[in-house]
């Protein structure tokens, strides 16, 4: 029997965008399944038993109090061994938007950014997304520039077009230092540009983001979490002006991620 | 013990609310304030420690990188004015008791995760920090125009701080109350009803005095509610479905009609004449139903939410959006929510205080509060809003109209319901409360300066959580088959549902088995309550355990709260007290038909008189820039259309992704290539003229925007949406009238049928003329009780929403609006008439005119036919229908949008007016019409492809970014850069 590449798609109150996100790995050949957080709390399902863990966009629990504050605390302090086993295990995990910023609350991402850090047990949170300066939910197209060394990033184009959709965004790190890490690790996946990839203001930094960072990865890179939506350009015609663009096959600039997912386990895991 | 905890940002942080507040002071015309800061307020109750309150400050509440707390245990009371720093005035606001707010239950979850189990009780707070110089007065005003709204918020007083954060009530001994009805006096009779807030009329309140006289005996309490809900405008659609005597005069004569059933002899006798296969189900289901694929039907429900947006707009657009929602999935068994659109009437933001009705909100604050809730449910909820359309009239004033619509997904097999005997009333999602009491009774009355005050209790928030746990229980309840029916509860609550799904049965119900919110509920508040985000199954018995285990998986809850009997009585108990027992006959049967008189002519409307020589210039910029063309961006980017990921051309297309599409589509399927297109027709001008021209013109546009991107007029629906003022006053019914029968004769001429629809009436805002305007000086409220002769009322214009749904056969065929390509070249299809009749052009000169737009309903089919035809030939580049602003603002929209510019020379295009002046052909609105770009090498067969169809190459796509114009004396009329063009279209609104 061929064995499959696993994905869980991690479910819970206000989750919405777990149906796109199983499509994009469905596409890619992985066996997904969406599963929802009680079934992990009751032992119905298992971490152990897949390869990668989606956290997809949406509100979970509403974003009350703050974005991914609920569910970051029911990962750490619900499931944290599960997670930290998942991750020694070398699998892989993405967050989408509030899949990210679940991830950045639960600590997860950066993680340890030195070898002292990863040496502690329990490192809390060293960043995180806030309100965007304009003060409201935006939904708009930017332009990304793929950067660091991440399994998830690999072979991308150096500049990607990928829709935001969030009120709260903005990467802040904990202190400069953090940010310096961030750099020198090659941690930092996406940050906003220009239509030509130069250094932009709003709206191509569409939430004021530190240093325009758009999403980062811990220092495997197995970890990336990123504010812009890749599987709402997993298709060409999810582009917003394809109408305008030569006939460009079936897939858009967001396929290559979760293929680079699916590829990875394939190779490293099976 | 209670715990105070307040969060704010830290030095240095940026305050993102604060600084938009700040920006709505200035807006208020206040310069006083220069920074605004932001607190959340806790309150936290339970036997909890200070280290409890530190771990979850620390763990949940606060951002450990961007944000500060502080705690104080009970006694301590909010900062006050006097002791703030000088120069900074601080302002707590609360929300009501027994005004949900959902934050407090996710709060007390996350409390629970960190172990933490003693909490009992949260209430939240905002305090407001503001600094500069503003006086007491002007305070007031910050206060209860922007901070607060009073009918759902309070400012927290210095008072001592309370023992229980739980809602206050009445551990009372239960006692049903009777109405004396059998008794009473004719004049007693409609006294019962004003008091009772029953909105039922003299005959009505007669014919229940009748049926309780047979029963011998008087009716409860809960029986009268139960009546009133059933038989208000809200649920039964009075004037629609009832006697109508219509005079009409025309060419000097008087003719009388009388028309039994305006709904069935307009909306739904053109949808029996159009008769189409792919039409599954029609008006009798929360939605209307047409075939998508082969195993799949899509659904596509507009509702209207106007009252309680015009009281609360954030609270009234969200659950408006809510509604409309829950009305899909409570078509069939259940569909799938996979997209909305959202259209909304306001009056123009720019209104000064001075100019609004005492009682009213200030527009802008309307428009930005209803686009909020729109945003924050839909947004939550994860359903893509992908279209819409903004209308400003002065008109709207006093009743704002909000109109949310959704479209669906169903497999085949779950179209149809019925309740079986035996089967068990469950209800699921959101608990009771005493939210919204009096919804729908509510809303068939005329909104006064009252309103406020007495109709509170109608004024809601939504949890837009709630209901998307609801959906994913419920879809998954669905495949497995566990229920045999379902419906919403919507205005009027579990009386609704209850009593519409037992209809046939009859029902029990134990009231006490109904989860609440807060304890103290009287039974006829359980029964009648609007609480959101609930829904009535009903399950047969043996898959009671089964529902009840997928609900729990979801966290949402699920009680079985009766059954359906079999002995068609409605039949009501509270803790084995039987309180209401009515025959189902009666109350879907029973109300008595009334005859409303109508009367109909043409307005007098002054003679129009034309500026001999306008510069067109200067007026294209001025039409781009009216508030009824210019961009939407503001409001479009702040819903997220593209979660699912089903969107093939989205609201915002070309070359920037800012130029506005004219319908959106998106493939129900992800992945699969065969799509729906969603699009809106409504103008209100039209219907000042002509009610009758402005329903066919509405049809028009709605259609045309489909055919714009490629869709077949042989695969639309139609939704029709009327918003009117009282029906009870014959001139105004005489318009609605007129607008049905432009539905009829318009849709069977384009063989389109209506699928659903609804009506909203009484939209009117009764005012004293002497009362003081709102916003002079602090809370500036009138008397409670007025002098009803002294009123003046003002009416809406009646509004009529056409709401159009496409399938699309192949969506890679699909064509936007903006041009692609210099050289190609630019035709305009369809002929151009004299019709500037409530034209924006004349607008601008402060005209109405005569000569609205009418539609030749033959002619345009073989418009549209052609053009679909091309589209699949491909042989369109882009392609735009002409609507507000004619072809001038067609033509400028399809250049900035690509990048390009263009060349249109008038003379060229069809045009069958008899004064020859630019402007006209330039401005006209006339109907059926099109701007489309063709490359060069697809001339000949895209000419051949129109062939018995009027139409005209104007001009070509140009690289220079000009929009160049040549008149009909043949020298340039307007010369703009498409910048410029596109500068004055954003302008207005970009907020």
């Amino acid at each position: 029997m061929a064995k499959e590449v696993k994905v869980i798609v991690l479910r819970t109150a206000g989750t919405n965008c777990d149906a796109e996100t199983a499509f994009a790995f469905h596409s890619c050949g992985a066996q997904v399944e969406s599963v929802h957080i009680n079934q992990l709390f009751q032992g119905k399902a298992h971490l152990r038993d897949y390869h990668i863990l989606a956290v997809p966009g949406g509100f979970t629990y509403g974003d009350d109090i703050e974005s991914g504050r609920l569910l970051a605390n029911e990962l750490r302090l619900r499931l944290g061994d599960h997670l930290q086993q998942f991750i020694t295990d070398g699998k892989l995990i993405i967050g989408i938007c509030n899949g990210f910023q679940v991830l950045v609350k639960a600590g997860l991402l950066p993680g340890p950014l030195t070898e002292e850090e990863s040496q502690k047990d329990n490192l809390g949170q060293t960043a995180t997304l806030v309100s965007n300066d304009s003060g409201k939910f935006e939904a708009r197209w930017v332009h990304l520039k793929a950067g660091g060394k991440s399994i998830w990033t690999e072979g991308l184009e150096d500049i990607v077009y990928y829709p935001v959709a969030h009120a709260e965004g903005k990467f802040v790190p904990g202190n400069e230092a953090v940010l310096e890490r961030l750099k020198q690790n090659g941690q930092v996946a996406f940050r906003y540009c220009t239509r030509g990839g130069e250094r932009g203001v709003y709206p191509e930094n569409p939430n004021g983001s530190a240093d325009d960072i758009a999403g980062i990865t811990d220092t495997t890179g197995r970890l990336l979490g990123l504010m812009p939506h890749p599987e709402r350009h997993f298709l060409f015609r999810q582009h917003p002006f394809w109408t305008r663009l030569p006939g460009g096959g079936r897939h858009g600039q967001g396929a290559r991620i979760f293929n680079n997912g699916v590829n990875y386990v394939e190779k490293n895991l099976l | 013990m209670i715990w105070r905890v307040e969060i704010r940002q830290r030095q240095g942080v940026f305050d993102a609310l604060g600084e938009g507040i700040q920006k709505d002071i200035v807006d208020l015309g206040l310069a006083g304030i220069a920074k605004v800061q932001v607190a959340l307020v806790y309150h936290l109750e339970g036997d909890l420690v200070e280290g409890d309150i530190q771990k979850i400050c620390r763990e949940l509440l606060a951002d450990p990188i961007t944000q500060e707390y502080d705690y104080s245990p009970q006694g301590a009371l909010p900062p006050s004015c006097e002791e703030g720093e000088s120069g900074c005035h601080i302002v707590e606001i609360a929300y009501n008791p027994g005004v949900t707010d959902p934050v407090e239950a996710s709060v007390i979850k996350g409390i629970r995760d960190l172990g933490i189990n003693q909490i009992q009780a949260v209430r939240t707070a905002r305090q407001y920090r503001l600094y500069g110089m503003v006086s007491v007065e002007q305070l007031d005003v910050i206060v209860n125009k922007i901070l607060s709204n009073k009918l759902i918020q309070h400012v927290v007083r210095r008072a001592p701080a309370p023992k229980t954060l739980s809602v206050p009530f009445k551990e009372g001994g239960f006692l049903l109350t009777h109405i004396d009805l059998i008794q009473a006096s004719d004049k007693k009779l409609m006294q019962i009803s004003r008091e009772g807030q029953l909105f039922l009329n003299h005959d009505e309140m007669k014919a229940i005095r009748k049926y309780f006289k047979k029963l011998k005996r008087n009716p409860t309490d809960c029986e009268l509610e139960t009546i009133a809900q059933t038989w208000s405008e809200h649920c039964y659609h009075k004037t629609f479905r009832g006697n109508i005597r219509y005079r009409c005069l025309e060419n000097g004569k008087t003719r009388t009609r009388v028309i039994r059933n305006l709904l069935k002899s307009t909306i739904v006798k053109a949808t029996r004449e159009v008769d189409k296969p792919w039409c599954v189900s029609v008006f009798h289901d929360n939605a209307g139903v047409i075939k998508f694929d082969e195993d799949t039907h899509v659904c596509f429900k507009v509702e209207t939410h106007n009252h309680p947006s015009a009281l609360e707009p954030f609270g009234g657009a969200n659950t408006g959006v809510g509604g409309v929602i829950r009305d899909i999935l409570g078509t069939g068994l259940g569909a799938k929510p996979i997209c909305s659109t959202d259209v909304f009437c306001f009056a123009p933001p720019d209104m000064t205080f001075e100019q609004l009705p005492a009682g009213t909100l200030h527009p802008k604050r309307i428009m930005k509060g209803v686009v909020g809730g729109v945003r924050d449910y839909g947004n939550k909820m994860g359903i893509p809003t992908v279209n819409g359309a903004i209308v400003f009239d002065k008109g709207f004033v006093g009743n704002p109209l909000v109109y949310c619509g959704n479209v669906g997904i169903i497999p085949k097999d779950r179209v149809k319901k019925k309740v079986r005997k035996g089967d068990l009333v469950v209800v699921v999602g959101g608990r009771t409360g005493r939210d919204g009491i009096h919804g729908a009774t509510f809303s068939s009355g005329e909104l006064t300066e009252e309103s406020e005050v007495v109709s509170s209790g109608a004024v809601q928030i939504g949890d837009p959580i709630q209901e998307k746990k609801m959906l994913d229980a419920l879809l998954q309840a669905r495949d497995k088959n566990l229920y045999t029916a379902i419906t919403d509860c919507g205005a009027g609550g579990l009386s609704s549902a209850v009593g519409e799904m037992g209809k046939d049965r009859g029902a029990r119900v134990d009231l006490e088995k109904v989860p609440l919110k807060y304890r103290g509920l009287r039974y006829d508040e359980i029964w009648i309550s609007e609480s959101q985000e609930r829904m009535v199954l009903a399950v047969p018995p043996k898959n009671r355990q089964a529902l009840l285990d997928i609900f729990a998986g979801e966290n949402v809850e699920a009680a079985v709260i009766g059954e359906f009997t079999g002995e068609g009585q409605l039949k009501l108990f509270f803790q084995g007290e039987q309180v209401c027992d009515l025959d189902m006959g009666f109350l879907h049967g029973g109300l008595p038909q009334v005859t409303k008189e109508a009367y109909w002519h043409l307005p007098k409307i002054p003679r129009v008189r034309i500026p001999p020589s306008v510069d067109l210039n200067e007026k294209l910029l001025e039409v781009l820039s009216h508030y009824n063309v210019c961009s939407k961006e503001w409001v479009i980017r702040q819903y997220d259309h593209e979660v699912q990921g089903l969107s093939v051309i989205k609201p915002l297309v070309g070359v920037h992704c800012d130029g506005p599409s004219d319908a959106s589509v998106i493939t129900p399927r992800l992945g699969s290539t065969k799509g729906i297109a969603v699009a809106n027709g409504i103008n209100v001008r039209y219907g000042m003229i002509d009610p009758y021209w402005m329903a066919a013109s509405c049809i028009d546009e709605a259609v045309r925007q489909i055919i714009a991107v490629g869709g077949s007029i042989e695969r639309i629906a139609i939704l029709d949406n009327f918003c009117w003022g009282s029906p009870d006053k014959p001139a105004r019914l005489g318009g609605l009238v007129r607008a049905a029968q432009g539905c009829y004769k318009t849709a069977v001429g384009y063989q389109v049928p209506f699928i659903s629809g609804k009506d909203s009436l009484y939209n009117e805002y009764a005012q004293c003329p002497d009362a003081l305007p709102l916003g002079q000086g602090s809370g500036s409220r009138l008397p409670a009780k007025l002098e009803r002769r002294e009123k003046k009322s003002i009416a809406i214009p009646g509004t009529l929403l056409i709401s159009a749904i496409g399938i699309i056969e192949d969506v890679t065929k699909t064509v936007t609006m903006d041009f692609k390509e210099a050289g190609n070249l630019v035709y305009c299809i369809g002929e151009t008439h004299e019709e500037l009749g409530g034209s924006i052009y004349w607008d601008t000169f402060g005209l109405l005119g005569h000569s609205v737009p009418k539609v030749n309903t033959k002619r345009g089919s073989e418009i549209f036919l052609s053009l679909a035809g091309a589209v699949r030939k491909g042989l369109i580049r882009s392609m735009h229908d002409c609507s507000e602003g004619g072809m001038g603002v067609a033509v400028s929209e399809m250049a900035f949008s690509g990048g390009l510019g263009v060349t249109v020379r008038l003379k060229d295009a069809v045009y069958q007016g008899e004064k020859k002046r630019s402007d006209i052909v330039l401005f006209s609105e006339s109907n059926s019409r099109f701007i489309a770009e063709v490359e060069p090498r697809h001339q000949k067969f895209f000419e051949r492809s129109l062939r018995g169809v009027p139409f005209a190459l104007i001009g070509q796509v140009q690289d220079t970014p000009e929009c160049m114009i040549y008149g009909l004396d043949q020298e340039v009329c307007v010369r703009i850069s498409v910048d410029y063009l596109k500068q004055a279209w954003q302008k207005p609104l970009r907020w």
